[in-house]
């Protein structure tokens, strides 16, 4: 086991941001664990444009923002980056596990911001009922097997949710070649930003159905289709309503839950309801000393936000530090 | 052309369980599969539940093999390093006409030789399960009910057979089955069969084809018994439920099933379900929004605090009935034929007691049955980090860099993990999920699917559109843009 001043797990925007700011705060012993191959967290997969508008005052794309702030990161030479490095297991002494191949430490930090970003909820989450079959992907795994991997999931899509991840992946799929069907949205107006309906949904005149919800799922090995049904205002099925979508792919892109089991582990106060620390305070939790920043404190709608609140979650931890002087 | 002393059609946990037993023996096995891989068919959505022998009649072919199972498995799992969990069960009763039932389940087991079998009262229940209903007013406790992962179990039984000697052919589906006459060949060949794969002729035939055992059945010439499938629908609870029972729960059984249970897994996340509707189609999975709702509201009468946000997965079994009881015989009128169908509830447990009633049925009927000097009895166990200490772990990756690996963050699955899966047999996404439990946790895949269609395609030679969630047609991907 060795001991390290602050320790920030996650090397998206959120726990880059957090390390910048911890050491323009005057911290200069920081280890930054970043579980993929590369620094830059989700916003590598976003390919399109929209990014840094409030926070560098410049339209950007996803892995253009991140790029800037990889570069803030690494003119830091106290900021120690370490790859490929997965949190196992945390303590509420702030004693945290991490594993890289070959390798299993234990570090202690005296200060730890928790930087791990949001799952996507599934199909299963919202009990869609009807058969397993390939073909059916949450929206930021079809982005992702796109715009990194290079492979086209499906030709004939239909997206329930109309979360801005299935908003922009309805473009991004019809960029590519494919059809987009329908978008289906149980609630009367979308979840997403104006302009993502306007500029993925509208522009392209892809079909989009308020107060309609996806009542099953068919197909034995790949999706065939899905039938569609109208709700009224208490989610009611509304019979004579039903209509059916051949498809080959559905995307599911029905909210984000924020990834706290490790502070859960430690004995943060979560509420259950949210995935969220228990806070009256920005990126606090029940425990002094151990912050959480960005989607992992709350979901926001745009990496600018985390950015800007997750400079917080730095400040925070190096006036901690200063208080155990 | 392939040619054995005996081939068994079908590769799920009987199939694998009667191939792996008789390999003990001289004689020339072959396994034949529809499926990408073994356990595809119904074996893939069993519950994992090692009954003990009760709830059956006293006088039934599956009470019988029911309690030698229960002892057998946990000496086949030994043997094979497959995890097995004595964790006990309750037959949860609420009034007094339940309490009397349990005290004629409870003579109804003693008589079929189910051990240890005790009536618990409401005291002893608030004691050792305060998550049950204050409601319930005692139940019949079985201590020598256990869980095992049913899948692993299979794919385990298969992987020691054909250690010992049996060829199993996968995606090999039976079209055809000839009788050859009599004395025709000097080696006494009885049957040719058909299928997918070309022909192969064997002199002992044995059916475990589960849903389809009627069809074969009848391929051979024995139109006796018909496979009515019985769907049960169960639901897949967070790790983190992990106690909220100590027991596998049951309530009073009903004439048809065991009713809906609250199921303790070898993995950790508890199950709710199976329901129990018969169906049609030997293909129909899907799963309904009334099955939910029959799952909440039966379980919710045993544990009322269960919450439907915790449901993490869901899928549809089929068990492929037949009348009340078990069918394991030699079928006279086509000699050489054993039919082993109807093996619902409790066959998983039964599974190793069918094997050896199997062997017993060959060798009165004519097969010698000479043991191999080196029988490959043991297995070496397979590791799984979400089921060792972080200590362990430690060691494993000082061993291997690899499992320091980290593929599937929900269920902690190393790449070392992935790749031993797939140098085993895992051939598809679901193969590597049931071996390994690499995407079966909280985010279903969302951040690991694309690391483990890369690890397939390294492993297998194979292109990633050709990877497929469980056998041909089911591909993940459409089109490799990178060709463009």
């Amino acid at each position: 086991m060795f001991e390290r001043e602050l320790v920030i797990v996650g090397g998206g925007p959120a726990g880059m941001e957090a390390a910048t700011s911890a050491h323009k705060s005057g911290v200069r012993d920081i280890l930054l664990l970043e579980r993929d191959q590369y620094l830059g967290g989700i916003l590598n997969q976003c390919i399109h444009p929209g990014f840094g508008i409030e926070h560098f005052k410049e339209v950007l794309t996803g892995p253009e923002y991140a790029d800037r702030v990889i570069k803030q990161v690494t003119s830091m030479p106290e900021i120690e980056v370490s790859l490929r490095s997965f949190a196992v297991h945390l303590t509420k002494d702030k004693v945290l596990t991490f594993m890289k191949p070959g390798i299993l430490e234990n570090v202690k930090a005296k200060a730890l911001i928790m930087a791990t970003g949001c799952r996507e909820r599934t199909r299963e989450m919202i009990h869609i009922p009807g058969t397993r079959p390939a073909g059916v992907f949450p929206a930021g795994l079809a982005q992702k097997l796109i715009n990194i991997e290079g492979f086209l999931p499906g030709k004939e899509v239909v997206i329930v949710g109309s979360g801005d991840i299935g908003l922009i992946m309805a473009r991004r799929f019809l960029l590519e070649g494919a059809k987009v069907k329908a978008v289906i949205e149980i609630q009367k107006k979308s979840r997403g930003l104006l302009r993502n309906i306007v500029q993925c949904i509208d522009d392209f005149d892809i079909p989009m159905y308020f107060s309609h919800k996806v009542s099953n799922i068919y197909g034995r090995n790949r999706v065939e289709k899905v039938s569609v049904i109208k709700v009224d205002d208490d989610f009611n099925e509304l019979a004579d309503s039903y209509f059916e979508i051949e498809c080959d792919t559905v995307l599911i892109s029905v909210g984000l839950i924020p990834e706290n089991e490790l502070i859960e582990m430690a004995g943060v106060e979560i509420d259950k309801k949210t995935n969220t620390p228990i806070t009256e305070e920005v990126n606090k939790t029940s425990i002094p000393g151990l912050f959480v920043c960005g989607n992992s404190f709350k979901v926001y709608d745009i990496a600018d936000s985390v950015s800007r609140d997750s400079a917080i979650a730095g400040e925070l931890a190096a006036e901690y530090l200063r208080s155990l002087k | 052309m392939n040619a054995y002393d005996i081939i068994v059609i079908g590769g799920g946990v009987v199939g694998t369980s009667i191939a792996r037993e008789l390999s003990r023996y001289k004689l020339r096995i072959g396994l034949l599969e529809k499926e990408e891989e073994l356990a595809f068919g119904v074996s893939k959505s069993n519950s994992g539940i090692i009954h003990p022998g009760t709830q059956n009649p006293t006088d039934s072919l599956k009470g019988k093999l029911c309690v030698q199972g229960n002892k057998l498995t946990r000496k086949i799992c030994k043997e094979l390093g497959v995890v097995f969990k004595e964790v006990g069960e309750l037959i949860v009763a609420f009034d007094d006409s339940g309490m009397e039932e349990l005290m004629r389940l409870k003579k109804e087991g003693e008589e079929l030789g189910v051990p240890k079998l005790e009536i618990v009262d409401s005291a002893w229940l608030k004691k050792n399960e305060p998550n049950l209903s204050d409601k319930a007013a005692g139940a019949l406790y079985a201590p020598t009910a256990g869980i095992i992962s049913p899948y692993r179990f299979a794919y385990d039984l298969g992987e020691n057979a054909a250690k010992n000697g049996v060829e199993i052919h996968l995606l090999t589906e039976v079209q055809n089955i000839n009788l050859i006459p009599e004395n025709s060949t000097a080696e006494k060949y009885r049957f040719e069969v058909s299928t997918s794969k070309g022909s192969f002729r064997a002199r002992y035939l044995i059916n475990a084809a589960g849903l389809f055992a009627d069809e074969i059945s009848k391929m051979a010439g024995i139109d006796n018994f018909k496979i009515t499938p019985r769907k049960g629908e169960e639901f897949l609870l967070d790790k983190n439920d992990e106690h909220m029972t100590d027991h596998l729960l049951f309530p009073l059984p009903t004439k048809t099933s065991k009713g809906v249970l609250v199921i303790k897994t070898s993995d950790g996340n508890p199950m709710i379900g199976p329901t129990a509707k018969e169906v049609e189609d030997k293909e129909d999975l899907s799963t309904t929004d009334e099955g939910l709702e029959k799952v909440l509201s039966s379980v919710r009468k045993m544990i009322p605090t269960i919450n439907s946000n915790d449901i993490i997965a869901y899928f549809a079994g089929l068990r492929p009935a037949s009348g009340h009881d078990f069918i394991v015989r030699y079928e006279d009128k086509v000699p050489g034929l054993i039919n082993v169908a109807g093996i619902q509830s409790p066959g998983l447990t039964a599974a190793p007691a069918i094997a050896l009633m199997v062997r017993d049925l060959l060798k009165k009927n004519g097969l010698t049955l000479r043991r191999k000097i080196f029988f490959h009895r043991h297995r070496r166990k397979t590791v799984h980090l979400f089921a060792v200490p972080l200590s362990e772990t430690e060691k494993l990756v000082k061993k291997d860099a690899a499992y320091g690996d980290i593929v599937c963050r929900c269920e902690m699955v190393s790449a070392k993990e992935v790749t031993d899966a797939i140098a085993r047999g895992a051939k598809t996404l679901d193969g590597i999920k049931f071996r390994t439990r690499a995407q079966a946790g909280r985010c279903h895949g969302g951040f690991c699917t694309t690391r483990l269609l890369r690890i397939l395609a390294d492993e297998t030679g194979k292109k990633v559109i050709d990877i497929t969630k469980r056998g041909p047609g089911s591909e993940i991907v459409k089109k490799d843009r990178r060709d463009v």
